[in-house]
């Protein structure tokens, strides 16, 4: 049984929604009643059938509509996908990983056929049936990483390894959590994170370096990580930034269970075997506050998270505009009850 | 002296003469003083093979005297940073292994030579660097991607596009700029005030 991809707008009259199925399976990212920074890094191992990690490279319902809404960005704004010169090796790195995994998660969707380097990838839903000479730039529309990446879910960020560091050497970045590509292309694991507060201080990137720049080909890492999105709008982005901040304005007790969504990031890192790069794969997910509360205990512990959130927590995601809006809808669906440990909904 | 404040934003350094023969010296306005005070200390023939690349800016004829008494091989006084660029970037192009890269002046200035080294494969942390004179920023807005140079308010107002900014301490080497974002982005009708910040 295949997907069946929605129709759907992420922006002007946004119609995006969630089905129950895919209600169920959301990543919800707390796995006790508050929050705070930690390095979160785990084994990105399949998880349980129906999961969103039941595929290490996931593909949901919202799949076609999304890919529609990369394009649009990228055709008003080049800059979101860059590389850097010494990066093209990744790139098809990156396409081998991405048609691969997706061609074993989703057969029905996909499919990958090799031949030395002649291969053959059909991407049904997209409609693209397309032989090329692996290793041939002459032999594809885009750049390896930006054609595979119009065709994937999610951002990606290509790190080059070197001097103990991770660079940020290339990326296609369409659905960011505000932070600007074309800015930090270039910098260094420390330097693209500088903004971030609280975590430097408690050694958070050192471990996470550390552990990064160890991860090997085969096994690869994931965490999780969440903010708060007005409107189901996956171009956040600080470039835009002046045309979507205002919506936070919006917020008002009636409409925040379809205005407020819950954004999670599953990032994952691997490590690439012809280049030695890692790429690191940013995949949003998005849950409209009505939807989340069809989990009583989701309700009840994203209630006790917002509420009790550090300031400088709250400040940095960019909630404090409609934070007590927020608290104060929660709080319905909040009867004191304890919660069950875990991140799933019950 | 600039304050540290966030991982990105560039700490400078006081410059001292870096062993070897071919050094190569930039500055604007008051990092000429910078040079002049790094010549107490150098070798006597340090100056021989050297090059002083010197836009004054306002210090007018302030240390044009004095920088050419130094007697370095070889002297240039640009107009403006923009117009000194493409020499620079040629003279760093055809530069041997062993130069050595002195940057001195407004972040403005280390900020956009440093560009250029690096454009020519230099490792930026083999520059010497130090701050000198004017604290003004150079910033890009993130919405248009305009640069502003020279700016010493917050908020500042993008010469480009016209938002108003709020300059951030996030910087980037690539770029040479710190990054602006719009300040009332939330509420347009809100303009704050803008402050002498960066003077």
């Amino acid at each position: 049984m295949g997907i069946v991809f929605r129709d759907e707008t992420f922006r002007d009259d946004f119609t995006f929604k969630n089905s129950p199925e895919h209600i169920r399976r959301f990543p919800f990212p707390f796995h006790e009643d508050s929050y705070m920074y930690a390095v979160n890094i785990e084994p990105h191992v399949p998880g349980p059938k129906g999961s969103v990690l039941e595929n290490l490279i996931d593909v949901d319902e919202h799949y076609v509509s999304e890919m529609r809404d990369r394009a649009l960005v990228l055709a008003e704004d080049p800059l979101r996908c860059q590389s850097l010169p010494h990066m093209t090796l990744a790139g098809w790195d990156l396409l081998e990983l991405l048609m691969t995994e997706q061609a074993k998660g989703y057969p029905e969707h996909f499919s990958l056929t090799r031949d030395g380097d002649k291969w053959h990838w059909i991407n049904r839903p997209l409609g693209i049936d397309h032989h090329f000479v692996f290793g041939d730039l002459t032999t594809l529309p885009y750049g390896p990483m930006e054609y595979i990446t119009r065709q994937s879910q999610g951002d990606f960020c290509i790190l080059d390894q070197r001097d103990g560091n991770l660079w940020m050497d290339a990326g296609i970045v369409t659905t960011q959590a505000d932070w600007s590509l074309d800015f930090d292309i270039g910098m260094n694991f420390f330097e693209w994170h500088a903004p971030v507060p609280l975590a430097h201080e408690k050694g958070i990137f050192t471990r996470a370096l550390k552990f990064l720049t160890n991860i090997q080909q085969g096994k690869p890492a994931r965490r999780l990580n969440w903010t708060m999105t007005i409107n189901p709008r996956l171009d956040t982005s600080p470039e835009n930034y002046h045309k979507w901040g205002a919506d936070r304005a919006t917020v008002t007790p009636e409409n925040v269970g379809q205005k407020v969504h819950l954004r999670v990031e599953l990032q994952s890192f691997w490590r690439l075997p012809r280049s030695n790069a890692m790429v690191f794969p940013i995949r949003c997910y998005l849950i409209k506050m009505d939807e989340l509360v069809t989990s009583r205990k989701w309700a009840r512990r994203l209630h006790r998270v917002i509420r009790d959130l550090p300031e400088e927590l709250a400040t940095y995601k960019g909630l404090t505009l409609y934070r007590p809006t927020l608290v104060e809808w929660l709080a319905r669906y909040d009867d004191g009850a304890e919660t069950s440990p875990g991140f799933g909904p019950d | 002296m600039a304050v540290k404040s966030i991982i990105s934003r560039p700490v400078y350094g006081t410059l001292s003469p870096q062993p070897g023969s071919d050094h190569l010296l930039i500055a604007d306005a008051e990092g000429a003083a910078a040079i002049l005070d790094l010549a107490k200390s150098a070798p006597a023939d340090f100056f021989a093979e050297a090059e002083i690349v010197f836009i004054p800016r306002d210090t007018g004829e302030k240390y044009i005297a004095a920088l050419k008494a130094l007697q370095p091989a070889r002297f240039y006084e640009g107009p403006s940073i923009a117009a000194a660029l493409p020499r620079l970037r040629q003279r760093l192009s055809t530069a041997h292994m062993g130069l050595r890269l002195y940057l001195t002046g407004t972040e403005g200035l280390i900020g956009q030579a440093m560009q250029a080294a690096l454009e020519a494969g230099i490792d930026h942390k083999s520059i010497q660097t130090e701050q000198r004179g004017s604290l003004a920023r150079r910033v890009q807005c993130v919405h248009c991607k305009g640069i502003t140079e020279d700016v010493t308010t917050q908020p500042a107002r993008c010469s480009h596009c016209g938002l108003m900014l709020l300059v951030r301490d996030h910087y980037s080497r690539r770029i040479a700029a710190f990054q602006g974002v719009c300040i009332n982005a939330e509420d347009p009708s809100q303009v704050p005030p803008m402050e002498e910040m960066f003077k």
